[in-house]
């Protein structure tokens, strides 16, 4: 598997998208209630759900394949077995988690 | 030490002295740091993401109270701090890997730095100033 690339690739998208938790926290922080609205506007937006939603699976899946890395710096899970089930625990893992948060977050009402 | 700390007078080859330290020249702190700031990570993750769920569907105001309040500010604020951190190593990492003209791998680590701060205080100031209500 190669799926040290994807670790990577899911690590510079993550890097790239701090931009937007700092605008979030800025227009938060910011005097008008605008530069709040905006966030919301493009966030709300097709274009900005999935971004959104690419960064939540961003984020899950590096989480998950870095644990795994993880498990392999603490010595276990080296045998070809192993490692085939924790890379493919991290893959699927990524999905199911982003999927999840993202239905919990349809249910609590807050995406409009 | 003082001594063996001389250049002249050191007993230890040039091949023992950059021994171990790999191309970011600062030996295994970045590694041990990358983990640290993972595992810090990895327990702040569901904190945070309730955090961000709560926020959902509010307005401005609404947000600023939640994100004001001092455990949710406390936790972003080590969120932060470990994200940033643990990116600008990881960018480090990535530049190493693939740039390999030395003036370009210079300025590349350093708009990293410059980025990586950049982005941590910014966020941070924004947490300070819903928190103490300016």
């Amino acid at each position: 598997m190669a799926l040290s690339i994807v670790h990577r690739a899911t690590g510079i998208a993550l890097y790239v998208g701090t931009l937007l938790l700092a605008w979030w926290l800025i227009a938060a922080a910011s005097g008008s209630a605008a530069a709040y609205s905006n966030v919301q506007a493009f966030t709300g937006s097709i274009i900005g759900r999935l971004i959104v939603f690419g960064y939540t699976w961003a984020l899950m899946h590096h989480m998950l394949s870095g644990i795994r890395h993880f498990v392999w710096d603490l010595g276990f899970g080296f045998k070809a077995n192993e490692r085939e089930t924790l890379t493919w625990a991290a893959l699927i893992g990524g999905v199911v988690l982003t999927i999840l948060i993202w239905i919990i977050a349809y249910a609590i009402g807050g995406v409009r | 030490m003082s001594a063996s700390d001389t250049p002249k007078r050191s007993m230890r080859t040039p091949l023992g002295r950059v021994r171990n330290l790999g191309a970011a020249h600062s030996g295994t702190s970045d590694f041990w740091r990358q983990r640290l700031t993972a595992v810090a990570m990895t327990l702040l993750m569901l904190p945070v993401i309730v955090v961000v769920m709560m926020t959902l569907g509010s307005n401005q105001a609404g947000a600023k109270v939640i994100l004001g309040s001092l455990p949710v500010a406390i936790i972003m604020m080590l969120f932060i701090v470990a994200s940033a951190w643990h990116m600008k190593i990881g960018m480090q990492v990535v530049i190493e890997d693939y740039v390999h003209n030395e003036k370009l791998k210079l300025v590349s680590i350093m708009l990293n730095n410059f980025f990586s701060i950049a982005v941590a205080l910014a966020s941070i100031y924004a947490i300070i100033k819903i928190s103490s209500g300016v």
